[in-house]
């Protein structure tokens, strides 16, 4: 069966729902590309995902590890987290016919975790990064664009794999 | 997402993406695009099943490495295990995006988050 169109399908969907404005898509002609600058193996790779992942901590005697505005904008979380504190607190995925129970299948951090141990990649920065969906084209290209840039920096990331959920 | 990918890479910084929206992420226009036909909340492999995980990541870094210029998009070439019904209802009148329990969620994070901004938190 062909891929679904989701333009389509959610203008459809939210206009039989009683809302009044579709949505305009982002769309662009160009498109930027910058070529690895050295091998994978050598490079530190980062993790960036929208699937509002989180920590599990106990309040009485830790701190969240996130800091994070209330649902909004970009945040790190310690790349050394175990798997196993780390679930997904987003309401946007296909609940009838999936699960968000198992991290790894929307923010491949122990799939990552292997190619840096089998030399497939060179290193991972000590942070792996989160964005919250935002709907303002201009707030994104003009705060969370940067903001995730920063930590790029910081981190010294080459290559970021990025994972909408 | 696609435009933060957009924006690393007209900063130097070179990107894949994974996921499963294929006409938005294209649409928008990125570097590189690895295309896995799942369900929205499964992009990089079915939940448990390591093996495809695995196989999935290694595409993107695969395509990383290989890609020559942009737009390039990839599929992952799987198939969804229990049948592709989800591609008929996702986002109909028949079943409904959200269920009455995330909806109810919804609401308390949008109430919170205006009661924040009101008192200039956030």
């Amino acid at each position: 069966m062909e891929h679904v169109r989701y333009i389509d399908r959610t203008r459809d969907y939210y206009l039989s729902q009683g809302y009044d404005k579709t949505y305009e898509w982002a769309y662009f002609d160009d498109v930027p590309f910058t070529p690895l600058a050295k091998p994978l193996s050598e490079c530190k790779v980062g993790l960036l995902g929208t699937s509002e992942v989180a920590v599990h901590f106990d309040p009485e005697t830790e701190e969240n590890p996130i800091v994070e505005e209330y649902f909004r904008g970009v945040y790190s979380i310690p790349a050394d987290t175990p798997t196993q504190k780390l679930y997904s607190r987003t309401l946007d995925f296909d609940r009838n016919a999936t699960t968000l129970d198992d991290v790894n299948s929307f923010y491949p951090i122990d799939r990552m975790r292997e190619a840096l141990a089998d030399g497939r990649i060179g290193s991972m920065p000590d942070s792996v990064y989160g964005a919250y969906n935002n709907y303002s084209k201009r707030k994104v290209l003009e705060e969370e664009g940067p903001a995730v840039l920063e930590y790029c920096r910081a981190d010294g990331v080459d290559v970021v794999v990025i994972v909408p959920i | 997402m696609s435009l933060i990918s957009r924006y690393l890479e007209a900063h130097g910084v070179p990107t894949v993406v994974i996921g499963t929206a294929r006409d938005i992420v294209e649409h928008c226009g990125v570097a590189r695009f690895l295309f896995v036909d799942y369900p929205l909340g499964s992009p990089c492999g079915e939940p448990g099943n390591v093996a495809e995980q695995r196989d999935v990541f290694q595409q993107a870094l695969d395509l990383l490495e290989q890609s020559e210029g942009p737009r390039s998009t990839r599929e992952a070439g799987y198939r969804w295990g229990k049948g592709e019904d989800w591609k008929r209802l996702i986002f109909t009148e028949e079943q409904p995006f959200q269920d009455e329990s995330a909806k109810a969620e919804w609401e308390v994070r949008n109430n919170e988050y205006r009661r924040l901004k009101a008192e200039g938190k956030i």
